[in-house]
């Protein structure tokens, strides 16, 4: 089967400045098919869909709409065209209302005036059809980020898309969510969308793609139907060696308790939370998004206000006020949200990295030297690939931040680690690093918090994963009990018994 | 691992339009000036302009802090008056029991230095810890001050005894060297305010907060208490500069220092610091107060254009360094 080719990339060549990051991509989006987009962090995906869309030119090579040559002056050619475009990063405007940026720049009008009731009447139609509960007039600053992301998809609905290409949309969704999503998807294929998509989670890729494309440093390496190709091919494709030993053996033998904390509450967000932490361990936490897991550690690090009954670090009673306390006892919290936490996007990556570990680098004063050698040694050791040392971070592709991020936080050399998302959009080679690094550091005996939304991660990483429920600690899973069904039960509530209903 | 990172030479190569453009303004400027006068590079002319550029630009140095660290202070100019208004109320005042001496000029020093700070720390606390906008704040506080020196002063002068001013002159028109002190102490201001602005964690902090505040609470920075410092120090640098400017005129009214805070904020903006805050420059603040001063100059040393057309030349070349900074950054 062929389907009608929509849209094509040719030979598509894309530098910035003095690197070339696209060497000749060949890419065909057919009507009614999804094509995934695969390849590592800088691979040169999110590059190569922007050409698509027509946020960025090419630097040579051809862009075929139905067989015709096009170039896209400017975004609205894009759109015009019927393409729309998912961002790897959100592309809403954070002060407007949910409705608002549905319609933004295509405000319905009735004579001169806004037609108010129709636009809400439609929003609420586009929300409903990806079953998300926000209400239309909310600001987009307070949503969470996979409401932010539903958001986007219904935006992205309301557009009538001929061609829809989304970049990592499932990075910030829960699982029931990509299933509403792809459910989408499977609704727009049929009425003859033509779907471009890239994702970090290969099962997705095997579920919903029907092509799959892979990327390497910039070139295609494998374009084939997808059922040609195994979840495990893709890996090897995608990095070029075998990753099937994704998580590391473990090994640890906890040790003393380094943290303990009792009756931690973060008004609105968490209540009553308590865990114990040891020495070599990596503790996991799960639950579903707005389980208050974020905030709960936030509110631990002094990051938010909250309070505890008691905490305790290496068996003394500390009082944890601002980041300066928290890291003044060794703990360290790493964001879930590298774009508008993590990282200064207009800075380079030196200033990045040691930010918050400023005092490590000379006096008042800051020894540079100091540290551009930590800027090599982290470009080593987290293998980050950045075309030039001086570029803005923002620049860099979203993995590659991730790992400058991780690289950061480990300036400070915590010795109690809470990374939230870790591997959040990075890709598998690179996802086997970061949990031999974090495994790695466990053994030389520092403690791991982990939290994380995807299930097999902790349980494929952590030693012991702490469960929370609408703010509260439902309970803590160990060894064989450690399963994803244990998980989602204590996740969503049920008692042991009743196993029906386990989304 | 194709993909290496590679360490360019990047920086040291050509610098963008955003450096370049304040510099070639600058020597554009001069060579005018130089063609038109033949008095304009004459030492008398020089020391004028800068002795001339140095109150403000005291206070733009303290300034591109607050404005890098994403803050604004429209407060400076009527902070410079109500200081100086301050400053001849406490001295007069003392000159019954302390006479005329270095230290009753101390005194007033003091009373300059202690005013600035406190000010400033006013309107960081009400920015910072209340957490009102600071163009509100700034607003409201430049109202008081102006209106404050206007009562003070009974709606016309305060003027400093006449032997105090004597006694006091030296400061503005005398120094070493043949460099009168309103430079010095701004050569100072600059050299300190560069290296804290581009060596420091002072200034690093300002830009990281400048560039996303979230970001800087998350890594560790105390957002509020750096704020309150840039606030405090461009305070302190008002009273410094009112200092100097004290025994230049040796009074003041309520329309001392009308407009600084616009001029300091013009320079700052010409010399390249971003307005919305995150990146900042002092040396380009410098560049920017020395161009405000020249076409000042220039205007009044010729007589192609009229003086009057002062503030529509300066307005130009403002909105021409904005737009050539954003083409700098449109081509990365
Ligand atoms: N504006 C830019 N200026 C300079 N380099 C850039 C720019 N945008 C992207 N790059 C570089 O191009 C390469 C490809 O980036 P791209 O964002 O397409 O990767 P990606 O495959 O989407 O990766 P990820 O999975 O991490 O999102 C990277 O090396 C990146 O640093
Ligand atoms: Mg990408």
């Amino acid at each position: 089967m062929t389907a009608e080719q929509v849209l094509c990339l040719r030979d598509v060549r894309k530098s910035f400045g003095p690197v070339e990051v696209l060497h000749g991509v060949n890419l065909d989006l057919r009507a009614g098919e999804v094509l995934a987009l695969i390849g590592e962090n800088g691979a040169g995906k999110s590059t190569t869909m922007k050409i698509l869309a027509g946020y960025q030119p090419a630097t040579s090579g051809r862009i075929l709409l139905e067989g015709e040559e096009v170039t896209f002056g400017s975004l609205h050619d894009g759109e015009e065209a019927g393409i729309v475009m998912i961002h790897q990063e959100f592309n809403l405007a954070e002060q407007l209302t949910v409705e608002q940026n549905i319609f933004l720049g295509r405000e319905l009008r009735r004579g001169p005036f806004l037609d108010k009731r129709k636009m809400r009447e439609l929003t609420r139609g586009y929300l409903d059809r990806v079953n998300c509960r926000v209400d239309p007039d909310t600001k987009v600053s307070a949503l969470s980020n996979s409401d932010k992301q539903m958001v986007e998809i219904a935006k992205a609905l309301s557009r009538d898309a001929r061609v829809l290409i989304m970049d990592e949309p499932t990075a910030v969704l829960t699982g029931s969510e990509t299933e509403v999503l792809f459910d989408q998807v499977r609704r727009m294929t049929a009425q003859g969308t033509a779907v471009l998509f890239t994702s970090h989670k290969l099962g997705e890729v095997a579920e919903i793609a029907d092509h799959v494309t892979v990327l390497r440093d910039g070139s295609v390496v494998h374009d084939d139907r997808a059922s040609e190709i195994t979840e495990d091919g893709m890996a090897t494709a995608m990095v070029g060696r075998d990753v099937s030993d994704l998580y590391p053996a473990k090994v640890g033998r906890p040790g003393e308790v380094m943290l303990s904390v009792r009756g931690l509450t973060v008004p609105g967000h968490a209540r009553n939370v308590g865990f114990e932490l040891r020495q070599g361990e990596i503790l996991g936490v799960a639950g579903l998004i707005g389980a208050g897991r974020t905030e709960a550690f936030e509110g631990l690090c002094g990051l938010r206000p909250a309070s505890a009954e008691r905490i305790e670090i290496a068996g003394r009673e500390v009082t944890i006020k601002k980041p300066r306390d928290a890291l003044d006892h060794g703990l360290c919290y790493l964001t879930e949200d590298r774009k508008l936490r993590g990282l200064l996007l207009d800075k380079t990556m030196r200033v990045n990295l040691t930010l918050q570990a400023l005092d490590r680098f000379g006096g008042w004063m800051i020894d540079r030297a100091a540290e551009d050698r930590a800027l090599d040694k982290a470009i080593d050791e987290f293998d980050i690939r950045a075309g030039r040392r001086t570029m803005a971070v923002g620049n860099l592709s979203g993995g590659n931040q991730q790992k400058l991020l991780l690289a950061k936080i480990m300036q400070s050399e915590p010795a109690i680690l809470i990374a939230d998302e870790p591997t959040r959009g990075i890709d598998i080679g690179t996802k086997q690093q970061i949990y031999a690094f974090l495994r790695d550091l466990a053994a030389k005996g520092h403690a791991v918090v982990v939290i994380s939304s995807e299930m097999q991660e902790v349980i494929g990483l952590a030693d012991r994963v702490l469960v929370m429920r609408t703010g509260e600690v439902a309970g803590t899973l160990t060894g064989d009990e450690l399963t994803e069904d244990a998980i989602v039960r204590l996740a969503v509530g049920l008692g042991a018994n009743d196993k029906e209903k386990v989304a | 691992m194709t993909a290496e990172t590679t360490n360019t030479r990047a920086r040291r190569s050509l610098p963008s339009m955003s450096v370049l453009g304040p510099i070639v303004a600058l020597v554009v400027l001069v060579a005018i000036g130089a063609m038109m006068n033949s008095n304009f590079l004459g030492a008398a002319n020089i020391t004028n302009v800068l002795a001339r550029s140095a109150f403000i630009g005291i206070i733009a140095v303290g300034m591109t802090f607050v404005i890098t660290a994403g803050g604004l202070d429209l407060s400076v100019g009527s902070m410079a008056a109500f200081i100086a208004g301050l400053m001849i109320l406490v001295m007069n005042a003392a000159l019954p029991s302390m006479g005329v001496g270095v230290p009753i000029i101390l005194l007033g020093m003091l009373v300059a230095v202690v005013a600035g700070i406190l000010a400033g720390l006013l309107n960081g606390f009400l920015i910072t810890t209340v957490g009102i906008e600071a163009f509100i704040v700034t607003l409201g506080t430049m109202g008081i001050y102006r209106s404050l020196v206007t009562w003070l002063a009974d709606g016309g002068t305060l003027s400093l005894d006449f032997g105090l001013r004597t006694f006091y002159r030296p400061v503005y028109f005398e120094g070493i060297l043949g460099i009168s002190w309103p430079i010095i102490v701004f050569a100072i201001v600059v050299i300190v305010g560069e290296l804290l602005m581009s060596r420091a964690r002072f200034g690093r902090h300002c830009a990281a907060i400048g560039s996303n505040e979230a970001v800087a609470h998350y890594s560790n920075v105390d957002v509020n208490r750096t704020r309150l410092l840039t606030y405090a120090m461009l305070g302190l640098l008002v009273g410094v500069a009112t200092i100097m400017y004290v025994p230049r005129l040796g009074s003041a009214s309520a329309s001392t220092g009308l407009l600084w805070e616009l001029e300091a904020i013009a320079a700052v903006i010409i010399g390249g610091t971003v307005l919305k805050g995150g990146f900042g420059r002092v040396w380009g603040t410098v560049i920017g107060v020395l161009i405000l001063s020249l076409i000042d100059n220039i205007l009044n040393l010729t007589d192609l254009v009229s003086p009057y057309l002062n503030g529509a030349i300066q307005g130009v070349i403002i909105i021409l360094a904005v737009i050539l900074q954003r083409e700098a950054k449109a081509k990365g």
